[in-house]
C-alpha cells in the first residue's frame, strides 16, 4: 500500500510539473469561459464569445466606461463640426498591431467599412455617411449627409458587433467571409497555433501595447495586461468546471449556474461577482407572421400573462441576481421608462384569449433544452400559456436546431414556429436604435418579424436626435407604441455571475467580461 | 492470407463509399443551418443568406456531394465552416487524447478482467467468481458519469492525487499524460472490465469442459499450465473479438467521459460538430470511425489466426 502511495505521489508530482511546464516562469490566468470560441471573426458573427475574444485582441476607437459614458479609447482627440456633419478623429501615437506595424487611419477606415456592412448601427451610420477618409496616418474624417445623434454610441458600442480596429489587409476581407487572422492591436495576442476549438484558446500579453493614462473604467481607460498568459479552457460540463475551480485548476468560472452558488458560499478560497454590469434580458419572442401570434389581441394576452418575478424565480431565487424590470429597455439604461407597463393579470389574459377568437392553433415553442435560463423560461411560458387557454406544443431541441428552425416563416402546420425564448445581453437592449427586440421593420427585423411603421418612424427620429431629453421622450413614445403592438415581451432581467479564486484581483466591472487589469497574487 | 487481407481491404472501399454517401445525405436532412449558427443570434435573414452563399451551402445537394467527394479522393477533407482550420488538423489535434485514453482503458480492462474471468471460470463457486459477477452487474449498470464523478470526489477533490479535469499532451511528458488520464481510464474501464470478464468466464467455462482439458489433467499437467497454454488460448477468440470491438468503440470517442473530464478528444469534437452543424468535420469523423471499425475488424480476424492455428483464410 505504501509503495502504491509512493508511485501515485511520484506520478502526481511529475504530472503536476508536466502540466505546469509552459507556465513555469509565467503568470497564467486560467478561465473557464461561458462558451466555446468557435470562430474568430467578430464582424461576421454576433456570437458573444467571439465578441469577448475581440476585446482580448483588438482595440476600439471609443469605449463604454463603468458609468455608461462613451470615452475615447484609441483616440488622442476627436472633434465634431458645429453643424454636426464632420467628425475628425486623431489616433493616439505609438499604436501598433501585434505584428509591429503601426495602426494607421487607413486601417480604421477599412475596419469601419467592413463593420458597417454587418452591424445594425454600423449600417445606419454608413447610410448617412458622405465620406470616410484617412487624411494622414493618424487622422480620420467622417463626413455625414445629415447630423446623426448616435455616432459615438455606434463607434463605442460595447456588444455585438463591436467596431474593432484590425489591419486594413484583413479588414478588406468581404464582410460575408470569415477572417482567419486574429492580428489586432489589443492588450493580448492570440496564440493561434495553440487554439484547440472546443477546448482551449491561449492569449499572451502584448508587450507593445500602450495603455491609456486614465485609470481603467469599464471597457474604457487604461487596459493593462497584468498576466503573461490567459488561457480560456472550455469545460462544457458545469459540475466539472466547479470541481476544477475548487481544486484550483482554473481561476475564473464564467456563468456559474445559480443552483451552484450555495455550494460556493462559505468557501474562503472562492468569491463570486457579477459577470458584467448590464445583465441580460430574457425575451419572449413571438412569430408575428403566423397564427396565433399574428393576432395582436393574443399578443396582448401574453402581455398580461407575463409575471417577470415568477419567470425569474423559476431560474434563480436570489433576488440580487434578477430584476423585475417593467420596460423594454434595461433598467440601467438612460432610456428606461415604465410608461404603459401593466401588472400581470392571468384573469385578464384568459379573457383576452377568449375575446381574440383564438381557434386552437397550437403554439409551437422552439424549446432549447441545453441552455439554462432559456430552458427554464420556456418551461414556465409553456405552462402559463396552457393556463390562459392556449394549446401549446413544445418542441425540444438543441440550440443549433432552434436557430435553424426559427428562420422559417411557414405556418406551424408546415414546420413553422410560434415562440422561442432567448437571452440577449443587456448591451443589445439599451436604446431604441440598437434594440434587438424592438426593431419592427418587417422582413428586416429579428426573427418573429414584427412590422410597425410607427415604431420605425420613431426609431428613425431617435437616431437623428442629438438632444438627450428629446431622445428620452422618443424612447418613451416607442415604448408606448410597443406595448400596444407587442413586438415581443421582456420576461425578466437576469444577472450572470462569475466565480473566481481569492487570489484573482482587479477584475474590471464592465459591460462584458474582459481580462485586462486582472492580476494573480 | 495476403490475398484475404487484400480482399478485405478492397471490400472496404464500397463500404466506406456507402457510409460517405449516407452521412452526407443524413446531414442534409438534419434540421439546422451552419450559416445561421455562424451569423449568431442578431443576424438578419439577409446576412445569413450571404454567409450561406459564401460557404456554397446554397448550391444543389448533388453538386455539393460531388465537390466534396472530389476533394475527399485527393485527401482534402476541407476546412471547418467555423474556425476555418483544416479538418485534418482538427482531427490530428484531437486524436491523441482519444487514442491514449482508449489504449489505457483497454490495458486496464484486459489486465483486470481476463484474470478475473479466468479465475471465476476455474472456481465458479468461489468468492472471486461471486465478487466478479456482482462487480460485472455493477459495471454494466452504473452510468459512466456516476463512476467518473465518484472517482473525482474521492481521488481528485478528496485525496488530491489526480487532476479533476484536463489532458496533458504527450509532448509534455508521458508521466503527465498518464497521470491526467488515470481517472477517466478507470471510469471507462468499469464497463469493459465487466464485459471482458463475463465473456472470458463464459468462454473459459466452455473450454474447461473439453476432452483435451480433461486429458491434460489426467496427464498430471499443472493447473496453471493447463489454463494458460490450453484453456486460455482456445477461449481467446471471443475475448479478442470483444476487446477489438471495445477498442474500436473507444476510438469512436467516449463523449460523456471526455465531457466530464474535459478531455479534448474525438468524441467531444464529434458532438460539438454535430451540434453546430459543422458538416465537413462530421463527415470526416464518421468516415474515420468507419475506417477504424473496418481496420479493427480486420485486425481481429488476423489475430484469430495467430491464436488458433485451426483458422485459415
Amino acid at each position: 500500500m505504501n509503495r502504491l502511495k509512493q508511485v501515485i505521489a511520484a506520478l502526481a508530482a511529475v504530472g503536476t510539473i508536466a502540466s505546469a511546464a509552459p507556465a513555469a516562469a509565467e503568470s497564467v490566468l486560467r478561465v473557464r469561459p461561458f462558451g466555446d470560441l468557435k470562430q474568430i471573426d467578430p464582424v461576421i458573427t454576433s456570437d458573444y464569445m467571439v465578441r469577448n475574444h475581440g476585446y482580448m485582441v483588438y482595440d476600439t476607437l471609443f469605449a463604454l466606461d463603468e458609468v455608461m459614458q462613451i470615452k475615447p479609447q484609441m483616440l488622442e482627440r476627436w472633434q465634431v463640426s458645429p453643424d454636426g456633419l464632420v467628425y475628425t478623429f486623431v489616433l493616439r501615437d505609438k499604436l501598433a498591431f501585434h505584428n509591429g506595424t503601426p495602426v494607421t487611419a487607413a486601417d480604421v477606415v477599412a475596419s469601419l467599412e467592413r463593420w458597417g456592412k454587418r452591424d445594425g448601427l454600423g449600417q445606419q451610420l454608413m447610410a448617412l455617411t458622405k465620406s470616410l477618409t484617412a487624411n494622414d496616418d493618424r487622422t480620420v474624417t467622417l463626413a455625414l449627409t445629415q447630423p446623426w445623434g448616435l455616432v459615438l454610441e455606434a463607434l463605442g458600442k460595447p456588444s455585438s458587433n463591436v467596431p474593432f480596429i484590425m489591419p486594413a489587409g484583413i479588414a478588406k476581407t468581404p464582410a460575408d467571409t470569415a477572417i482567419t487572422d486574429a492580428t489586432g492591436s489589443g492588450p493580448f495576442i492570440m496564440k493561434r497555433e495553440e487554439w484547440v476549438p472546443g477546448s482551449k484558446v491561449v492569449y499572451v500579453r502584448n508587450p507593445n501595447y500602450v495603455p491609456r493614462g486614465e485609470p481603467p473604467s469599464g471597457l474604457a481607460g487604461g487596459k493593462t495586461a497584468k498576466v503573461d498568459r490567459v488561457e480560456w479552457r472550455y469545460i462544457p460540463d458545469a459540475q466539472t468546471a466547479l470541481n476544477a475551480l475548487q481544486a484550483g485548476e482554473i481561476d475564473i468560472f464564467e456563468e456559474v449556474p445559480p443552483d451552484f452558488l450555495p455550494m460556493l458560499k462559505g468557501n474562503a478560497k472562492i468569491r463570486t461577482a457579477p459577470q458584467d454590469t448590464m445583465g441580460m434580458q430574457m425575451v419572449f419572442r413571438m412569430n408575428t407572421l403566423v397564427p396565433p401570434f399574428n393576432n395582436p389581441k393574443v399578443r396582448q394576452a401574453i402581455r398580461y400573462m407575463i409575471d417577470q418575478e415568477m419567470f425569474a424565480q423559476a431560474y434563480v431565487m436570489d433576488p440580487t441576481l434578477y430584476k423585475n424590470c417593467p420596460s423594454f429597455y434595461m433598467c440601467s439604461s438612460p432610456y428606461f421608462t415604465d410608461a404603459g407597463w401593466v401588472k400581470p393579470d392571468l384573469a385578464k389574459a384568459k379573457k383576452l384569449i377568449v375575446e381574440s377568437g383564438y381557434d386552437g392553433t397550437p403554439v409551437v415553442v422552439l424549446h432549447a433544452t441545453e441552455s439554462g435560463p432559456t430552458n427554464t423560461f420556456s418551461l414556465v411560458a409553456e405552462q402559463l400559456m396552457r393556463d390562459i387557454g392556449l394549446k401549446v406544443e413544445p418542441q425540444a431541441m438543441d440550440w443549433g436546431t432552434l436557430v435553424g428552425r426559427r428562420a422559417s416563416k411557414a405556418t406551424v402546420d408546415k414546420g413553422g414556429w410560434s415562440l422561442f425564448m432567448s437571452g440577449p445581453t443587456g448591451a443589445d437592449m439599451m436604446d431604441p436604435a440598437g434594440h434587438l427586440g424592438l426593431r419592427s421593420n418587417c422582413d428586416k427585423a429579428w426573427f418573429g418579424w414584427p412590422c410597425d411603421e410607427e415604431i420605425e418612424k420613431l426609431r428613425a427620429e431617435f437616431s437623428l436626435a442629438t438632444d438627450l431629453q428629446k431622445k428620452k421622450e422618443l424612447a418613451k413614445a416607442i415604448q408606448l407604441r410597443a406595448v400596444e403592438v407587442g413586438p415581443y415581451w421582456p420576461a425578466a432581467q437576469l444577472y450572470l455571475v462569475r466565480a473566481m479564486r481569492s487570489n484573482v484581483e482587479g477584475a474590471p466591472k464592465a459591460a462584458v467580461p474582459v481580462y485586462w487589469n486582472i492580476s494573480l497574487k | 492470407m495476403i490475398a484475404y487481407v487484400l480482399g478485405r481491404l478492397l471490400a472496404a472501399i464500397p463500404v466506406l463509399s456507402a457510409v460517405a454517401a449516407f452521412v452526407f445525405l443524413l446531414l442534409s436532412l438534419v434540421p439546422g443551418d451552419p450559416a445561421v449558427v455562424i451569423a449568431g443570434d442578431l443576424a438578419t435573414p439577409e446576412q445569413v443568406e450571404a454567409i450561406r452563399r459564401s460557404l456554397a451551402l446554397d448550391r444543389p445537394l448533388v453538386e455539393r456531394f460531388v465537390t466534396w467527394l472530389g476533394h475527399m479522393l485527393t485527401g482534402d477533407f476541407g476546412n471547418s465552416l467555423f474556425s476555418g482550420i483544416a479538418v485534418s488538423e482538427l482531427i490530428v489535434q484531437r486524436i491523441e487524447p482519444t487514442l491514449v485514453l482508449a489504449l489505457m482503458t483497454i490495458v486496464i480492462a484486459v489486465t483486470v478482467a481476463v484474470p478475473l474471468g479466468l479465475v471465476s471460470a476455474y472456481h465458479p463457486t468461489g468468492i472471486v467468481a461471486r465478487l466478479t459477477m456482482a462487480g460485472a452487474v455493477l459495471g454494466f449498470s452504473l452510468p459512466v458519469f456516476v463512476v467518473a464523478f465518484g472517482l473525482v470526489y474521492v481521488f481528485a477533490l478528496g485525496l488530491g492525487w489526480f487532476p479533476v479535469q484536463s489532458y496533458v499532451p504527450l509532448s509534455e511528458g508521458l508521466a503527465g499524460t498518464l497521470h491526467s488520464l488515470v481517472l477517466p481510464a478507470v471510469a471507462v474501464s468499469f464497463l469493459y472490465i465487466a464485459l471482458i470478464a463475463r465473456v472470458t468466464r463464459a468462454a473459459v467455462l466452455e473450454v474447461l469442459r473439453e476432452d483435451y482439458v480433461r486429458t491434460a489433467h489426467a496427464k498430471g499437467l499443472a493447473a496453471r499450465l493447463i489454463l494458460t497454454r490450453h484453456v486460455l488460448r482456445n477461449a481467446a477468440v471471443p475475448v479478442i473479438t470483444i476487446i477489438g470491438i471495445g477498442f474500436a468503440a473507444l476510438l469512436g470517442g467516449v463523449v460523456v467521459t471526455e465531457t466530464v473530464f474535459s478531455i479534448p478528444g474525438l468524441g467531444r469534437l464529434t458532438a460539438d460538430s454535430i451540434l453546430r452543424r459543422d458538416y465537413p468535420v462530421v463527415q470526416a469523423l464518421i468516415l474515420l470511425f468507419s475506417t477504424v471499425y473496418v481496420a479493427v475488424n480486420l485486425a481481429v480476424d488476423i489475430a484469430y489466426v495467430l491464436v488458433d492455428p485451426r483458422i485459415r483464410y
